[in-house]
């Protein structure tokens, strides 16, 4: 048999994954669904968002609060040029990778030298300064945010405008993220980071200098959550510093560990779920209100529900969803 | 330089440095007591709104309202504690962090299935809603009310920590949890009460705010984050650190948004300077924070024996 077919039940569902996103625009065109498409484009750049931020939760142990500003400011990329008429995508591209790579090894530098609550702290706090940044930059919108007109292009060969072409750029660039990832992790660049994580004072005696490692890994993380910025921007076409909100940052976390830490497609699988509750929910509301069971339920108890599936998730559900999948069963 | 100005906005900077101590030192005592991390404070401040709101309208007298509404916070305070929080002492931060994000979730949309999505107005009591002179300068009496209400319950607070058997408890606690649970103490019930405490001190911020802004869902979640820098600067666990960094990042901020873009336009063009301003001054507790923690990273004033 060919070895390369997956064997496990994790494996199984995340080739399925894998398979349903590469499908969903046949699915789409079929169906007629075309709401599906927008839901899963959004997914698969949350997932690249969320993959970014395991390589610092999952992999590095540095829990980041404030991962959702490189979310912005690869947005913004594309938001400013476009304001000035510059449509050029690979100009885009490299100004998102030159912003997010600046503003995460300034900040890096000087987060990655506190630990534990503090670096949370600090995280959070510069993320506030971009998000406040935003907001009193008037000539960009500020608090209304910045309608983006046209999308980024790339050359004639792709044309970003098509939802589709969009769509399948996305899951490319998924596709290589996941790739990177796992090359990275696997290198002994990651199997230091990993290290660090749980002995940090151990790898610094066995003569890593653990805090450049940690600080590479720091600006990765924070280039690659702005290439998905990149590709939310084109997406929504319409940008606001409320993407940088400090609760978005909550959201990514969650994504993470819904998926399960340091596993790598765990935070393609939190993102999924994440998304797709937040569709689904408000429709089930809707679904059981129109059943005419008397009681109307407030449409508002969606929040509700994900607010307790939050704090189950965390109190009950180790490991996340690749935890359950890879639970073994009691003899 | 326009004085009448300057007293307005140093009251009000001193007003949000008091409104942050209130939130800010019963997150600095379950931080440094319990290590746990509450992103979920910010609810108590809300809850602490809404309950005085209804009650102010059930009553018809703010005062009592208050009175009772804290009460009501602490004891959904022990609720939370008793339920979810506990369990969650010995896992890491990142689980805290999550909890208490779904929690807030929680709040908000209990809250807007409560009371609705509308804000509510707390009507003051005459006496309260209006200003008075001293020699030419104006004074907002509630504003004022709010200073020295915020002050007494600090000096409460100094003499609880200071002068009691619990307050001991709690300094203890705050330098070294295992030694006080060695001695003896039943921990789990200090812990309890800290937390209910620090969760009443939110709910009496919230509710003395709202009668200037109107309550509104989601209102703790954005002054949260400034009682974290608070808590940051202040020196996690200490009270006394809490108060210092409150009344500095009150200042700070009220002043940085109303002068400093006069002191920008003396060394750059107006115009570049108006731009400017408002970035910088949003920015700069954050610039404060960020030096702090990279020159003293235990904070200004942290509590005696803590690591």
């Amino acid at each position: 048999m060919n070895s390369y077919l997956p064997r496990t039940l994790s494996g199984i569902v995340y080739t399925g994954v894998i398979v349903v996103f590469a499908l969903m625009p046949v699915f789409v065109q079929f169906s007629g669904q075309i709401f599906y498409l927008d839901i899963f484009s959004r997914i698969m750049i949350l997932a690249i968002a969320a993959l970014s931020l395991n390589l610092l939760i999952g992999y590095g142990g540095m829990i980041s609060l404030g991962h959702a500003a490189f979310l912005g400011i690869g947005a913004y990329c594309v938001g400013i040029p476009v304001y000035y008429e510059i449509y050029n995508g690979w100009i885009h591209l490299a100004l998102a990778i030159v912003a997010c790579g600046v503003f995460a090894l300034v900040t890096g530098a000087i987060s990655l030298r506190t630990k534990g609550v503090y670096f949370i702290m600090i995280t959070l706090a510069f993320a506030q300064m971009v998000y406040f940044t935003f907001v009193s930059l008037e000539e960009y919108g500020g608090d209304d945010g910045l309608v983006i007109e046209l999308r980024s292009e790339f050359g004639s060969w792709l044309d970003l405008e098509d939802n589709i072409a969009l769509y399948y750029t996305i899951f490319a660039v998924l596709l290589l993220s996941l790739f990177f990832v796992h090359r990275l992790v696997h290198a002994r660049f990651g199997r230091v980071i990993l290290g660090s994580k749980f002995n940090d004072r151990r790898m610094q005696s066995l003569g890593f200098e653990t805090y450049r490692y940690r600080l590479v890994c720091y600006v990765i993380s924070g280039i690659l959550c702005g290439i998905a910025g990149l590709f939310l921007g084109n997406f929504t076409s319409f940008i606001s510093p409320e993407m940088m909100d400090w609760t978005r940052s909550g959201e990514l976390i969650f994504m993470v560990i819904l998926g399960g830490t340091g596993v790598l497609f765990g935070p393609v699988v939190g993102a999924g779920v994440f998304i797709l509750l937040e569709v689904w929910l408000p429709q089930i509301i809707t679904f059981i209100n129109g059943l005419g069971l008397g009681a109307k339920l407030p449409h508002e108890l969606w929040h509700l529900i994900f607010g307790v599936t939050l704090i189950a998730v965390v109190l009950f559900g180790r490991g996340g969803i690749h935890g359950l999948l890879t639970r073994k069963k009691r003899p | 330089m326009d004085w009448n100005l300057f007293v307005i906005q140093f009251i009000n900077g001193l007003q949000l440095g008091i409104l942050l101590f209130l939130l800010a030192s019963g997150l600095t005592l379950i931080f440094g007591i319990m290590d746990f991390i509450n992103l979920a404070h910010g609810s108590f401040y809300m809850v602490g709104a809404y309950f005085c709101a209804t009650l102010t309208f059930l009553t018809g007298s703010f005062v009592l309202a208050a009175l009772i509404a804290v009460a009501g916070v602490f004891i959904v305070g022990v609720i939370v504690e008793t339920t979810i929080v506990k369990r969650l002492y010995r896992s890491d931060h990142l689980d805290h962090v999550l909890v208490t994000f779904g929690l807030i979730l929680v709040f908000d949309t209990l809250v807007q299935m409560i009371w609705g999505p509308e804000g509510m107005v707390i009507p003051l009591p005459a006496v309260l809603d209006g200003q008075f002179e001293v020699a030419s300068l104006v004074f907002p009496s509630y504003r004022l009310l709010i200073i020295v209400s915020g002050l007494l319950v600090a000096a409460g607070l100094y003499l609880l920590v200071m002068k009691t058997r619990l307050g001991m408890l709690i300094r203890a606690g705050a330098s070294n949890r295992d030694m006080v649970s060695a001695l003896g103490v039943n921990i789990n019930r200090l812990f309890m009460l800290v937390f209910a405490l620090g969760a009443a001190l939110a709910g009496l911020s919230g509710l003395l705010i709202a009668p200037i802004t109107e309550t509104n869902i989601g209102m703790g979640n954005g002054i949260i984050i400034l009682a974290f820098v608070v808590i940051i600067i202040g020196g996690i666990g200490s009270i006394k650190g809490a108060l210092y960094a409150a009344l500095i990042i009150g200042l700070i901020d009220t002043m940085g948004r109303s002068y400093l873009d006069s002191l920008l336009k003396s060394f750059m063009s107006v115009q570049n300077a108006e731009t400017a301003a408002p970035a910088i001054s949003a920015m700069l507790i954050y610039i404060l924070m960020a030096v702090i923690l990279a020159v003293r990273p235990q904070g200004l004033f942290p509590p005696a024996g803590a690591a």
